[in-house]
Order: structure tokens, then C-alpha cells, then sequence
């Protein structure tokens, strides 16, 4: 009943949050001193040609009208279509979703492979070398740019070693090798600008196992403290993760748009920015809008997320 | 250590404050101005760390990007507070619904990164230092009104609220009495935070070119330009971003120290 009851509470959350989203979306788009034909026509058209434009784009209707029109749009899946060439955003999101989505994976994995086990050394070492050198590392890498890591990463592994390519992308399916060269740089600056975040709270995490009752006792008979943490604080540390990738999940998406724009992959990051480069209105607001509702359906199954991970919240009345 | 730590924070600060108060007065050549002779030269004399492709000296353009950092950072950190913190302390004391409200608003809103909404308005309004300014702005209100929000519950539990209560205090009087000198620390550290990533969305929102345009140099902008010339001019690349690092690695040096100097309890773990 407590599960129901909350699954229902976060449901309704969700639905609230992407109601007001998409009508703050709507608004700053529509809070034009003109309006929208007059951006995509600029400044010199004609009356009739704006006009023209306005019946068609459904502008003489009243700003509540509209927006009821493009929820139901959205709701049926219809997130708009360019004005420039008349194609549907899904169409022109659809292709350009896998990139993103690779380079969000290999991003989120690697952090993960890079934070996890500096964080547990930290914690294990944080009176010595290691665990200084480390939060150290961490503090610089918090202040990195992302594109300027990437930038950097460019100048070293394609420009003087001729590692790898410097930008550009090759479809899994065209050739897995050329792909897979191609994805290196990018996952790993957006890996390595999201574990130097990670790191401070796996450390942190990991440190408050070591004043645990359950840790002393398994040191006590005999465990090293590696083995003890692995064995009881990983599952511990997990849930503190999940918070933070929660937390981080917009922060990983905004790095891999910053990424894409790097190393000139044709994800979603490239096609928004050369939507505002070209002013296609539309498609900003419908590609704004599907990240939007991605990032918020990601926070809800992060939250749902902590009912597997953690046994307690299960029957408690969700501490959190 | 954690000394240390405080003090190269506010140096890297002051280095940055100095830089652009410097630049409003004087820079060693025209940050803007095409000199088509003299196109990625190297670092040297007298151009310190050379000049770009457009034949502009670096040095110059770093000292007025930084101008554009602070001014940005400022506006943008202050816009945010002054929204942020009263909605978090109307929040806190207030309870309830209205509580709620807020709370459910500041997450919508956190639901939208500054980067969206900067592409959003400069969509709209065409890409400018305003609108990066008012996107950083209206992004980080939510985190501004969470830490007012905790420190205000904390403080409404505590002792002497109950007694200004009892005596017959005003909300508004408890607020401004007792409240906003308790959580002032807890706003100086988050704008401090707040401050470096207000550095870091700005500079990338103009390597993406959705803020500060060209001609106007930030670091931002420079690496967009210096990108170009990686294969011929790699070190153009390096002095923007080590500006960029140190700055933001200042802030967040500064806050940390802060929040340890001001409040040994709100440390965050040894």
C-alpha cells in the first residue's frame, strides 16, 4: 500500500513538472516583442507575408489556444516540424538520438570506472599521498571546462600523437572500428569532467562505512579493509551514487551537447545548435522540450531506482 | 590545509578581480582592433602570449574576458539570490503549501539547465552577454532558494525563534532578525559556488556562440576562435582554458573555505 501510494505521488509529480515545463517552454518562445513570423521572416517582410505566415503557423489564435494545441501535439507525439524545410523534430531527432545516447553511456560508464575506485582510495587513504593527490585531482577537474577538455585531449591524442581522429562521426553499423575510434575522445572528456563531481561523494560515501558498526566488526575478524568495503560498502556507496547521477542527469546532458559541439558529432547537442544558428524557432522549442522530458523521467526512475537498492524504503514511510 | 586552501582561493579571486578592474582602464593593445599582419604570432615581445588569428593580442583579450566574467558572474549570481533566497526563506517559515509550491516550482526549473534555457532565449532574443546572463540566472534560482529553505527550517526549530515567537514577534520580524543573519553565511558560500559555475556556464555557453558574440573577447569565445587553429597554433588553445580553470578553481576554493571558516558544523566529511 505504502509502495502504491508512493509510486502514484511520484507519478503525479512528474505529470506536474512536465506541465509546467512545457508551458514555461511555450512562453519564453511566445514572449517575442513580435512574435514568431516576425523572427522567421525578420525584420524587413511584408505585412501580407507575415500574415500569411501567421495563419499558417495558427498565430491569430490566442496565446491559451495555441498552447493547448502543441500539448496535444505533444501529447500524441507530435513535437512540431521545422519551419525552414517543413521536417517533423521526431524525424530529425530520430537519427541523431543514437549519438547521444552512446556518448551519454560511454560517458556515464567511464566516470563511473574513474570515480568509484578513486573515491574508495581516497577514502581508505585520505590521511596520506593518495588520498590528498586525489581530492586535489578532483578540485582541478571540477574547474575544467568541458569543451576545453576536450580541446585538450584533441591536441594531444590527434594532433601530436595521431592517436585518434580530432572530430566527426562513423555509424556501429558502417564500420564498428572507425566508430568506436571516433567516440574515444569524446566519452572520456565528458567521463572525466563527470568523475571529478563523482568523486567527492563516493569518497564521502565510502568514509561514512568506515564509522559503521558492520565495518569494524568485519575488520575485527580479520577482513582487510579493502575486502570490507567491498563486501558492505559498495551497496551503501551505491545509493548515494544513484542520488548524485540523479542530481547529475542534466549536468551529463548539457556535457554531451557541450561534447558533441567539440569533436562535431551529429547528436542532438549539434542539431540545436545549429537550430538557434539558424533560428528555426520551432525546432528549438521541440527538441527543448523532448531533453526536458527525458531529464525529468530519468530524475522519476532514479527515484523509484532507490526502492530496489535500498530494502528500508520499502517499508519505512520513505525516509529520504 | 584547509587554510590553504581559503587563502589560494581569495589570491586566484583577487588575481581575477584585479585583472578586470585593471582592463577597464588599460590593456596593453587593442582588444579588438584587426591587424592583419600580425596573425598567430607566438608567445614573445611584446605581444606576452602572442596573438590570435585575427592578429589581436591574447593577453589583451584575456584581461578584458575577464571583465566579462565578473560582470556576468555578478549580475547573474546577484539576479539569482535576490529571487532565490526570499522564495526559500518564504518557503521555509511559511510551511505547508506553500511550501510545496515553491519547492515543486524550483524543481521544474531545475529540471531546465542553463544551457536550455540559453538556447532557448537566444533563439528568441538572438545570443548576447544578456541573455547568457539572465539564462545562468533564472537556472540557479532553485539552488539559492534550497539552501535558504534548509537553513531557514534549521533555524526556525531552534530556541530563541520559539522565544521571539512567544514574545510576539512578526514573521517579517523573525525573518529579518533572526533568520537572514543566521543563514547570510550559508548565501555567501552558495555565491561563491554559485560564482564559479556561473564562469563555467558562461564560457560555455560562448564557445557555443549563444552568448557574448565576437568581436567582444571572452575566454569562452577565444577557444571557439583558438579551436580553429589547433593544428597551426596549439597554444592559443591553453590560455583562455588555464584562465577559465583558475578562476572557477578560485570560487570554489573560496566557498569551501568559507563554509569551513564560517561553520566548523557544516563541513562536509573529514
Amino acid at each position: 500500500m505504502q509502495l502504491a501510494l508512493r509510486l502514484a505521488r511520484r507519478a503525479g509529480v512528474f505529470l506536474v513538472s512536465l506541465l509546467g515545463a512545457s508551458l514555461l517552454i511555450f512562453l519564453v518562445t511566445n514572449a517575442l516583442p513580435g512574435d514568431v513570423a516576425q523572427v522567421l521572416l525578420g525584420t524587413d517582410a511584408t505585412p501580407e507575408a507575415l500574415a500569411e505566415l501567421r495563419a499558417q503557423l495558427g498565430l491569430d489564435q490566442p496565446l491559451a489556444v495555441r498552447y493547448l494545441q502543441w500539448l496535444g501535439g505533444l501529447i500524441v507525439g507530435d513535437f512540431g516540424s521545422s519551419h525552414l524545410n517543413g521536417q517533423p523534430v521526431l524525424g530529425l531527432l530520430a537519427p541523431r538520438l543514437a549519438v547521444t545516447l552512446w556518448l551519454v553511456l560511454f560517458g556515464v560508464l567511464g566516470s563511473l570506472l574513474i570515480a568509484v575506485p578513486a573515491g574508495m582510495v581516497a577514502a581508505l587513504k585520505r590521511r596520506s599521498w593518495p588520498g590528498f593527490t586525489i581530492s586535489a585531482a578532483a578540485q582541478v577537474g571540477m574547474a575544467i571546462p568541458v569543451f576545453w577538455g576536450g580541446i585538450m585531449l584533441v591536441l594531444v591524442f590527434a594532433v601530436w600523437l595521431h592517436w585518434l581522429p580530432a572530430n566527426g562521426y562513423v555509424p556501429l553499423l558502417r564500420d564498428p572500428a572507425q566508430w568506436a575510434s571516433h567516440l574515444v575522445l569524446p566519452a572520456l572528456t565528458l567521463a572525466g569532467v563527470q568523475a571529478a563531481v563523482l568523486i567527492r561523494y563516493v569518497r564521502s560515501a565510502f568514509l561514512e562505512v568506515l564509522n559503521e558498526d558492520y565495518y569494524r566488526t568485519a575488520r575485527a575478524i580479520g577482513w582487510t579493509p579493502m575486502r570490507a568495503l567491498l563486501r558492505h560498502g559498495m551497496r551503501n556507496a551505491a545509493i548515494s551514487l544513484v542520488t548524485v547521477l540523479g542530481l547529475q542527469v542534466s549536468s551529463v546532458l548539457v556535457g554531451a551537447i557541450v561534447v558533441e559541439s567539440v569533436f562535431t558529432l551529429p547528436g542532438l547537442g549539434t542539431l540545436l545548435i545549429t537550430a538557434v544558428g539558424q533560428r528555426d524557432l520551432l525546432v528549438v522549442q521541440g527538441t527543448v522540450m523532448f531533453l526536458v522530458l527525458a531529464v525529468l523521467l530519468i530524475s522519476a526512475l532514479v527515484d523509484l531506482s532507490y526502492l530496489l537498492i535500498d530494502p528500508r524504503q520499502r517499508t519505512a514511510g520513505g525516509a529520504r | 590545509m584547509k587554510r590553504a586552501q581559503l587563502l589560494t582561493g581569495l589570491v586566484l579571486v583577487a588575481l581575477v578581480v584585479l585583472t578586470a578592474v585593471v582592463a577597464v582602464f588599460w590593456t596593453p593593445f587593442d582588444p579588438i582592433r584587426v591587424v592583419p599582419g600580425q596573425r598567430l604570432l607566438g608567445p614573445g615581445w611584446p605581444h606576452v602570449l602572442g596573438t590570435d588569428g585575427f592578429g589581436i593580442d591574447i593577453a589583451s583579450r584575456l584581461m578584458v574576458g575577464a571583465r566579462t566574467v565578473l560582470l556576468v558572474g555578478i549580475i547573474s549570481v546577484g539576479l539569482s539570490a535576490v529571487v532565490g533566497v526570499p522564495l526559500g526563506l518564504l518557503a521555509g517559515q511559511a510551511g505547508g503549501w506553500v511550501d510545496e509550491v515553491v519547492m515543486r516550482l524550483a524543481d521544474i526549473v531545475y529540471a531546465f539547465p542553463a544551457l536550455l534555457l540559453a538556447i532557448l532565449l537566444a533563439s528568441v532574443f538572438g545570443a548576447s552577454t544578456l541573455t547568457a546572463m539572465a539564462a545562468i540566472g533564472v537556472a540557479t534560482i532553485p539552488a539559492f532558494a534550497r539552501v535558504a529553505r534548509a537553513g531557514t527550517l534549521e533555524v526556525m526549530a531552534s530556541d530563541f525563534v520559539l522565544a521571539a515567537r512567544a514574545s510576539g514577534t512578526s514573521r517579517w520580524g523573525i525573518a529579518r532578525r533572526h533568520v537572514l543573519p543566521n543563514i547570510a553565511p550559508l548565501i555567501g558560500v552558495q555565491a561563491s559556488v554559485g560564482f564559479a559555475m556561473a564562469i563555467l556556464a558562461e564560457a560555455a555557453l560562448s564557445y557555443l556562440g549563444l552568448a557574448t558574440p565576437r568581436p567582444n573577447p571572452t575566454w569562452g569565445n577565444m577557444l571557439r576562435d583558438a579551436q580553429q587553429f589547433l593544428f597551426v597554433a596549439p597554444l592559443q588553445a591553453l590560455w583562455p582554458g588555464l584562465a577559465i580553470a583558475l578562476a572557477v578553481l578560485g570560487f570554489n576554493l573560496l566557498g569551501d573555505g568559507l563554509r569551513d571558516y564560517l561553520d566548523p558544523r557544516l563541513r562536509e566529511v573529514p
